[in-house]
């Protein structure tokens, strides 16, 4: 657990950020900060730009204007350090459906030092046991989701950013996910998600984005 | 907590060589399409002494040229694929983010695509050499200059696909950026077969294909890993 001193400075920040796509501004100024133990639901309609903040964050693209700080530290000073306290879930989840969860899983583990412990049992957690070694390919969509979502289990690292984790997820599923990130919060870890859905959690901050207006 | 003290080690090695194992298990479990550029190679191969002439003193004119040809559209053919299905499911993203150097992983990607395209192509080369009546002087630097040569080529197709991935129907543009590239691989690879065919030593042009080699295997990665950077900007 961190210091009582270290827990009240943020851990993340979005100082006045903004982004354009082809010289069209997806959204500006945006700010906000968030500190260890603390979740953030992102939501806005459709082409506001949620997908557009997470890979910001997720440094799958760069801001336009602004800086994002990790631990008081700028975003293009430390970033190896940084994805490698992250772990990312976009919505193409990058499962492979000729490989079996299991496969898809392992590969994947030693590309992140903060990804650890047992491929079986994290898929056990999800749901999938028994499922282990058929191909995904044979899955249903909401399976092969779940395959993704085990890689939560795996992973140590304090930043979490989830696009849609829920997609097609059923309501057990949903509330084990959200058990999950409480559990993930309260070890002082930082979720970011997009969600339509209402979350069954308390003390989830909001962030609403609003389709970007020209003045 | 600094973030430099609760970095582990990276583990790269064991990140290669499971990225490796991934891409040759999916290769084999997609074995036919695999084996396409084999196919086309065979067919090619196959269809040049019944349209062109049956007779062995013209092919054999002929065979270095056509075989290195053969080669390199089958690997040309084959480039396209390199990053396309990991960048359409989202596995690129997941590379490019993840804390290991991407060149390295660039690097485990093009050695798989030779495994699966380049070497098959060279070893299977001796078998169209004896369909096209190839000299049997010139089946020695047939094997060398394609092991090396294709090599080459799957480097050097790598930057075209990274370059293009992100773009539908990139694969015209992919010849285009990739062919001038191609040509001096091509040029050093069928004299080298042609040399020895002649009976004059091949080693100053199988030289040349090891150093073309060993220049792209020196930039190929970087300009790879910086191209695929740019197209999952878009």
């Amino acid at each position: 657990m961190p210091e009582p001193l270290l827990r009240a400075s943020p851990i993340l920040e979005c100082c006045d950020i903004a982004f354009e796509r082809d010289f069209v501004p997806v959204f500006s100024g945006l700010s906000f900060a968030l500190r260890r133990g603390e979740m953030l639901q992102v939501s806005g309609a459709n082409g506001s730009g949620k997908t557009t903040l997470l890979r910001l964050l997720a440094t799958s693209l760069t801001p336009s204007a602004g800086r994002i700080l990790w631990q008081g530290q700028d975003l293009d000073r430390c970033r190896t350090a940084y994805r490698s306290e992250l772990t990312y879930l976009g919505h193409q989840a990058g499962i492979k459906a000729e490989l079996t969860p299991r496969e898809n899983l392992r590969w994947l583990l030693p590309f992140h030092p903060n990804a650890s412990g047992n491929a079986e049992r994290a898929l056990a957690a999800v749901g999938l046991a028994g499922l282990e070694d058929s191909p995904c390919a044979t899955l249903s969509a909401g399976q092969q989701r779940r395959v993704a979502l085990a890689r939560l289990y795996l992973s140590t690292a304090a930043l979490w950013i989830l696009d849609e984790p829920f997609t097609a997820i059923d309501r057990d599923g949903v509330s084990r996910l959200e058990q999950l990130m409480h559990a993930h919060a309260s070890r002082g870890g930082v979720v970011v998600l997009t969600t339509h859905q209402p979350l069954g959690l308390d003390g989830v901050r909001l962030l609403e984005m609003e389709p970007y207006a020209c003045v | 907590m600094p973030a430099s003290d609760t970095v582990p080690a990276l583990a790269t090695g064991r990140a290669f060589r499971a990225l490796l194992v991934r891409d040759l298990t999916l290769a084999f479990r997609h074995r036919g399409e695999m084996a396409n550029p084999l196919i086309f190679f065979i067919m090619v191969a196959t269809l040049i002494p019944l349209g062109v002439t049956p007779e062995s003193r013209q092919l054999a004119v002929l065979a270095p040229g056509i075989i290195w040809v053969m080669a390199l559209l089958a690997s040309l053919l084959s480039a396209e694929s390199l990053f396309l299905a990991d960048y359409r499911d989202g596995t690129l993203e997941q590379l490019v983010l993840s804390p290991q150097p991407l060149w390295l992983m660039v690097l485990a990607k093009i050695t798989v695509h030779w495994l699966v395209t380049g070497l098959p192509l060279t070893l299977l080369s001796p078998l169209l050499g004896i369909m096209l009546s190839l000299p049997a002087a010139g089946f020695g630097s047939l094997l060398a200059s394609l092991a090396l040569g294709t090599a080459a080529l799957s480097m050097i197709g790598a930057i075209g696909a990274a370059l293009t991935v992100a773009i539908s129907r990139g694969g015209l543009l992919l010849s285009l950026i990739v062919m001038p590239l191609y040509m001096p691989v091509l040029i050093f690879g069928a004299s080298a077969v042609q040399l020895a065919v002649d009976g004059v030593s091949p080693v100053g042009n199988l030289a040349v294909l090891g150093a073309l080699l060993a220049f792209s295997c020196l930039l190929s990665p970087f300009a790879t890993a910086g191209a695929l950077r740019v197209s999952l900007h878009g």
